[in-house]
């Protein structure tokens, strides 16, 4: 972050007062002191003013899905500014901007998800600034409106104390307080007096018939500079002597490097030095190309694979972990073996692939280590990890390493790995006092992601008078944690004390509100086996494709509607609207062209209510998926026209892994390396996503995977109806072609 | 690998002469990216697949990571040259217009695309979009926004040109 003349703070937390429950900063502890001249002031995490105007900290990171836009229009909101008259900043690491949702203090479910990224969270001491699992808004809903609030107090109180007038005459407008004469002083020339004034403790917040900002689509903030290509990625950073690197490694993963050769690397044009990890090179030139180039030429003997050779003994690996029967039940309803005992039963199994991120910008980082700092740029989804990773590898003290958060070209959960950071430091270290750009190739993003994890599931059910009676789902996939901690480098010394969890491997499949009288879910332990992560949606990525395909398959055999059979199982006042909307939206049960058909799914997707109908045609004999109807319960709607883009936005996700996503395994290496053979959605590939957003009223929800979870049933479910084939494996394309 | 150094050349890009003196074999996207730091064209996969790195050459659409240096002629706009925050090019403006951009990073490459296509297709289908725009991934699933943009800026294009022609 580049150092900025701050002239004030406002939103003073001196003494660590509460504001929105939340334990603020007292000055010294304040993340912002570091990027700050001498005499300049900042008071506050949130809000920033200067001689130039007003500025938000926001404390999560932008990856395309809009957060800073609507983190900076809650303050906007309190403060009666536009969201266009706000600078937004990305916190620097901080406890202070810790996700609280992620990460809350009690609470036996929030424990589970505080487990669930424990491994992920770098020091163990510090509660991380994680941003993923659609809670940005719901951390920062009531925190961001208590910060502008409290500024918005405090700057009236300071014009009040100027003019000697009271406080409650003054109103506020366009970044001023405004008088009862209608004269106005501007907020940047009453900071300095706001600074000296104790802030509210629980300043009031706007009631919603009053706001202005909020509940209205905004211009995002983003959004001139990515359309002209000045938006700032880590890719992108340049700096005076900047060195380029390039990092190749073992294709079998988590592999070592036995030896290499780079003699003749060394001699190519632009090659500045070629450094050795423990399963890989970086090559380092003076040019991203020539280090791509030398980065070939390098001999290399590469250790075996820590575990099987090939996709199908990863797959047999979880066939026998359900077979086994040993894992964890999370949900035992009824009595499901009694159930299951003297009916027909209907049973079968899913498989799903491993899934690469591919996010369209390359894995990347800048680091420079000079003078017992060391700065990071990096497009990252957890700054008080990355901030970690760069003092342990370089042993420096937390606070002498400094972590620029950029622009992220997408994260999906890529980029909570620390992976390409380590890389960076890696390179600076090794040439201490010049600043290195560190590139992922494409073809290392694809064959050395964190990927998601391949999946298996078996079932058995019943049903009868169209409601089902009994399900036994067992579903099993190698746990996200076990392998962090396996392939991480770093001191995750607190996560080795914990046992190894399983709840990302659950999600979506016990945790539905659906009324089965006899309904048993168990996750099988599954070995470890290629690196896995956290990636758009998490388990329901899998886990409602199993749940809404088998949900399918029983209203078939009952000869019921999927709808009304989802409809009777559901209690749960918004999933039945989220339903009753979709239905609408897309003619459910409404006539079709010959040739056309539709498919329903329904999943609460991190809590919020959702359902998708995707519609599709067989067109010489391939699928054309023609339009996806989604609607998204999210409580309350602050932002629709970003709402609605996050909607689209995962539905096509989700698609593009149903019809062509695989990572495969052969030799103990993966076989796709880049988007000639790593195959996504294209433009003519695309359906029209058509966007229905309910508003429940209460609880506030994400929508970043809103549509990713109920995308790859919907879409088996309709090529159910319209070829009679159910298909229960992923992806689509292996048994049934796409346009 | 040999090296390749040529002499400097000179290069026309976005209206302003530069010279290069780097291997010829260097692609273009690394000329711009690390040599003149016009970092708006991306990297996306560096073998055409992807799009992202899309310029124009004398008007046409170029994988700038598919052209070595040796076989760049002409002038070459980027996203750079199209239009700037402070003035923005007609397709820029309705991208913006549209809010099309999520992570925005494949966007340059969409835009410059854009522009190709509207001045093949001054009213273009949306077969001539699919041909023309299916070259270009979008991680971000921006593909519905990004065709509304294009008709939306076309449309413009054309009703000025209607109106400059009188």
């Amino acid at each position: 972050m580049q150092r900025r003349s701050f002239i004030i703070g406002s939103v003073a937390v001196a003494g660590g007062v509460l504001i929105g429950g939340v334990r603020l900063l007292r000055p010294l502890d304040n993340p912002l002191d570091d990027i700050l001249s001498d005499g300049e002031v900042a008071l506050t995490p949130y809000v920033i003013i200067d001689g130039g105007g007003v500025s938000v900290i926001t404390p999560r990171a932008e990856m395309g899905q809009g957060i800073h836009s609507t983190l900076a229009a809650l303050v906007a909101e309190e403060l009666d500014m536009e969201l266009g008259d706000l600078r937004v900043i990305p916190g620097p690491p901080s406890s202070v901007y810790a996700n609280e949702v992620l990460y809350p203090p009690t609470t036996s479910r929030r424990e589970i998800l505080r487990e669930r990224l424990n491994a992920l969270r770098g020091s163990p001491d510090r509660t991380p600034q994680l941003t993923g699992g659609q809670t940005s808004i719901r951390d920062g809903y009531v925190k961001m409106r208590k910060a502008g609030a409290a500024a918005r107090s405090m700057l009236v109180e300071a014009a009040a104390r100027e003019r000697g007038v009271s406080a409650a005459l003054l109103r506020t407008q366009g970044g001023a307080v405004i008088f009862p004469d209608g004269s106005s002083i501007p907020y940047t020339r009453l900071a300095a007096g706001a600074a000296k004034i104790a802030p509210p403790e629980d300043p009031p917040l706007k009631p919603r018939d009053q706001w202005t900002v909020l509940g209205k689509s905004q211009p995002r903030v983003d959004m001139v500079g990515k359309c002209t290509g000045t938006a700032h990625y880590a890719i992108d950073t340049r700096l005076p002597g900047m060195l380029y690197g390039i990092v190749r490694r073992n294709p079998r993963l988590g592999g070592s490097l036995r030896g290499f050769d780079a003699t003749a690397a060394r001699q190519m044009t632009g090659v500045h030095d070629v450094i050795a990890l423990e399963n890989g090179i970086i090559v380092v030139a003076s040019n991203t190309w020539f280090a791509m180039q030398a980065a070939r030429e390098v001999e290399v003997e590469w250790g075996p694979a820590p575990y099987p050779d090939s996709s199908a003994e990863h797959r047999a690996a979880l066939v026998d972990a359900i077979r086994d029967g040993s894992g964890r039940r999370w949900r035992d309803d009824g009595d499901v073996d009694r159930a299951l005992a003297d009916v027909a039963v209907i049973e079968g199994s899913y498989h799903v692939p491993y899934l690469a991120h591919a996010t369209m910008e390359p894995l990347n980082a800048v680091a420079w280590l000079r003078d017992d700092q060391l700065d990071i740029w990096a497009g990252n989804q957890n700054p008080t990890s990355t901030q970690y990773v760069g003092a342990q590898l370089t042993g420096l003290p937390l606070e002498a390493v400094r972590v620029h958060t950029t622009y992220m070209g997408g994260g999906f959960g890529r980029r909570l790995e620390m992976d390409f950071v380590a890389s960076a430091v890696r390179a600076a270290r090794a040439i201490p006092g010049l600043p290195i750009l560190v590139t992922w190739p494409r073809e290392e993003d694809v064959t050395h992601d964190a990927y998601r994890p391949l999946a298996s599931a078996a079932f058995r059910a019943s049903i009868s008078d169209g409601r089902p009676t009994a399900l036994d789902l067992t579903v099993c996939s190698p746990g996200l944690q076990e392998s962090g901690r396996h392939r991480s480098e770093l001191d995750f010394d607190r996560a080795d004390r914990r046992q190894v969890w399983t709840f990302s491997g659950a999600m979506g499949a016990f945790d539905q509100p659906y009324r089965i009288p006899n309904y048993r879910v168990t996750t099988a332990n599954a070995p470890r086996l290629l690196p896995v992560g956290f990636w758009r949606s998490v388990g329901e990525s899998q886990n409602v494709f199993f749940t809404e395909s088998i949900l399918d398959e029983l209203a078939h055999v009952d000869g019921v509607d999927p709808l009304a059979m989802r409809l009777s199982l559901l209690d749960h006042a918004p999933s039945r609207a989220v339903l009753e909307a979709v239905a609408e939206m897309s003619d459910w049960g409404g006539d079709l062209p010959a040739g056309s058909a539709r498919g329903l799914a329904y999943a609460r997707s991190s809590d919020a209510a959702t359902a998708q109908v995707l519609q599709v045609t067989l067109v010489d004999g391939k699928i054309r998926i023609d339009r996806s109807c989604a609607v998204v319960d999210v409580g309350v709607a602050l932002d629709p026209r970003n709402i609605e883009a996050q909607v689209m936005s995962s539905a096509i996700w989700g698609l593009c892994a149903a019809t062509h996503g695989e990572i495969t395994i052969s030799d103990g290496s993966v076989d796709q390396s880049n988007f000639h053979d790593y195959l996504v959605m294209r433009m003519r590939q695309a359906p029209k996503v058509d966007v229905r957003i309910h508003e429940s009223g209460g609880a506030i929800y994400g929508v970043g995977e809103s549509a990713t979870a109920t995308a790859a049933p919907a879409l088996g479910n309709a090529i159910f109806a319209l070829t009679g084939r159910r298909i229960r494996e992923l992806p689509f394309r292996n048994s049934i072609p796409f346009v | 690998m040999a090296t390749d150094r040529s002499s400097p050349v000179e290069l026309r890009i976005n209206g302003s002469a530069h010279e290069v003196d780097v291997d010829a074999r260097l692609p273009l996207l690394w000329v711009l990216r690390d040599e003149l730091g016009l970092t708006g064209t991306k990297y996306g996969c560096g073998i055409g697949q992807c799009g992202a790195c899309t310029v124009l050459m004398n008007g046409e659409p170029v994988r700038s990571c598919q052209v070595p240096l040796s076989a760049v002629t002409g002038e070459i706009t980027t996203i750079e040259g199209l239009g700037s925050p402070d003035a923005l090019h007609p397709v820029q403006a309705s991208w913006i217009e549209h809010q099309v951009a999520q992570c925005g990073y494949c966007q340059s490459g969409q835009i410059v695309s854009a522009c190709a296509l509207i001045a093949m297709h001054p009213s273009p289908t949306d077969a001539d979009i699919d041909a023309a725009m299916s070259g270009v991934l979008c991680r971000c699933g921006s593909y519905g926004r990004i065709r509304a943009a294009i008709k939306t800026a076309a449309a413009r294009l054309n009703a000025a040109m209607t109106t400059a022609d009188r």
